[in-house]
């Protein structure tokens, strides 16, 4: 943590070169300073509102920062100097957690797009970051050499390349930047604060999204399957569809079985239950139609949750690619049977309700 | 039976290892920990295939075929019959945030080998990380 009158300590230093700059850092320029423009703490009911709209997925890609370099408080050429992706939920995460740090805030251009997705696609990576540290002359603001990245960062950048390419050491953070102000106070971050951990909260904020990806769809089936089938029918689309984005995040360690499908299988054939138990009992109909019926909610039900589980896979951040290929193989070709069987059956109940055989 | 996450592309050479703790500090499942000699390969089945660990490695003691782990990247990439792995990836992590479709760039998924098993230069061998 810096404070203002290191400004007063540092008029008389030689600095540490390195990098490409013709640094003559001893104070920074009062035009530098205004130059660089300023972010704050405070999250305003505005952001709020922003982080709203993104957690429901409204303007998906819109959520974004102008990429470049902030500073926060008043800092000088010895503050630290901290990296975002230049997406609105990450930035305002790290410059709150910021709140009476005087620093820099280095935000690299991963297109509107979190820290974690963005080192997975490359673009939160070493490339940008050493354009970043290039562009905004970096290396002539501070006379460290030294920028601290999230922990999360870590899979699109590659330290010795950017130690390389700049002078510039890279120090990951926490994994989370409410464990920043200890970070900075002790100077490491404990083995808790490098894990990820997926509590109901962080699991919780994801529904919205996964519904909003699949509600069309679930109200069309649930429209067309009240004028063929009735309103328990279109219940049950609405039932699994909700049990696969709703119900399964927030249940995800309790229930028994590691793989996601058959997480899902298992919730959804208890969602299925009781529909399969009135339709099993649907007065004036032959035994034949009744079991058919049930079939077809304990067909169709488990297998439009289990596939939705699966999806769900690509939120986490323990789902490794050689386990998910492993359960598409897996599980998906008895999805598939599941679904067309209880279609089939729907089908034919139909049909023998046309012809007035039931 | 119900655990397909047990095994992963991850490989480690601990003859290579110079012992520098970076592993141990970007991983986020506590894969790594830090040894007396060498880095402690302690949990290689909760390996999630980041790729942190090996991008970071300064001596490519560390090899994994990186990607994310997003069944509806992979299902989709299948259906317009493409490699499984080269599809778009749909959804958050961490943060708690869906990334998005993005047009420009190919995927979340990509596959990012690091050279593992190549020596490289000793001037290309930073040997003190600044974990
Ligand atoms: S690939 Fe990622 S999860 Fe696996 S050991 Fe390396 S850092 Fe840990
Ligand atoms: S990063 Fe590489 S050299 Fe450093 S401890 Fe891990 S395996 Fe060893």
């Amino acid at each position: 943590m810096t404070n203002p009158q290191n400004k007063e300590k540092s008029s008389c230093c030689s600095c540490a070169g390195g990098g490409n700059a013709s640094a003559s850092c001893c104070s920074i320029p009062a035009d530098t300073e205004t130059a660089i423009p300023k972010a704050t703490s405070t999250i305003t009911r505005e952001n709020r509102l922003d982080h709203i709209r993104a957690r429901v997925g409204i303007n998906r890609m819109g959520h974004r920062v102008e990429p470049g370099l902030y500073r926060l408080g008043r800092p000088d050429v010895d503050s630290p100097v901290f990296a975002s992706a230049n997406y609105t939920l990450s930035f305002d995460a790290l410059r709150s957690a910021l709140a009476g740090v005087d620093c820099y805030i280095l935000v690299l251009d991963t297109n509107g797009i979190n820290v974690w997705c963005a080192a997975g696609k490359g673009t939160f990576g070493t490339d940008e970051l050493v354009h970043r540290i290039e562009s905004t002359g970096l290396a002539a603001i501070v006379r460290h050499r030294k920028i601290i990245l999230p922990q999360l960062g870590a899979p699109g950048v590659s330290w010795p390349d950017v130690m390389r390419r700049t002078h510039f050491k890279v120090v990951y953070g926490p994994v989370r930047a409410v464990d920043l102000p200890e970070f900075l106070r002790t100077g490491t971050a404990t083995p808790s604060m490098r894990r990820v951990e997926f509590p109901l909260r962080d699991r919780l904020v994801l529904t919205p999204v996964e519904f909003v990806h699949v509600a069309l769809p679930a109200l069309a089936a649930a429209v067309i399957l009240y004028f063929l089938a009735g309103y328990g029918a279109s219940l049950a689309a609405v039932a699994a569809v909700l049990a696969g984005t709703v119900l399964f995040p927030a249940l995800l360690p309790f229930i028994p079985t590691h793989d996601f499908s058959t997480k899902g299988l298992i919730l959804g054939g208890i969602v299925a239950v009781p529909f399969a138990a009135s339709f099993a009992t649907v007065p004036l109909l032959p035994f034949w139609a009744n079991t058919a019926a049930a079939l077809v909610a304990l067909l169709l039900i488990p297998s439009v949750t289990a596939y939705l589980a699966l999806n769900f896979t690509g939120c986490t951040t323990f789902a490794s690619r050689s386990g998910v290929k492993k359960e598409i193989f897996r599980y998906v070709p008895v999805m598939a049977v599941m679904a067309g069987s209880g279609i089939i059956l729907a089908i034919l109940l139909g049909i023998s309700r046309l012809f007035g055989v039931i | 039976m119900f655990d397909s996450y047990t095994e992963n592309t991850l490989q480690y050479n601990e003859e290579r290892c110079i012992n520098c703790g970076m592993c141990s500090a970007v991983c986020p499942h506590g894969v790594f920990t830090p040894g007396d000699t060498a880095a402690v390969l302690a949990a290689p089945s909760s390996c999630m295939e980041c790729g942190a660990c090996a991008l970071n490695c300064p001596v490519q003691a560390i090899g994994v075929e990186s990607g994310v782990g997003c069944a509806w990247a992979m299902i989709s990439a299948a259906l317009r019959g493409k490699d499984m792995d080269s599809g778009t990836c749909g959804c958050g992590g961490a943060a708690g945030s869906c990334c998005g479709s993005d047009t420009k760039e190919p995927s979340c998924c990509d596959k990012k080998e690091n050279d593992f098993g190549k020596q490289k230069n000793d001037e290309d061998i930073l040997v003190s990380p600044p974990v």
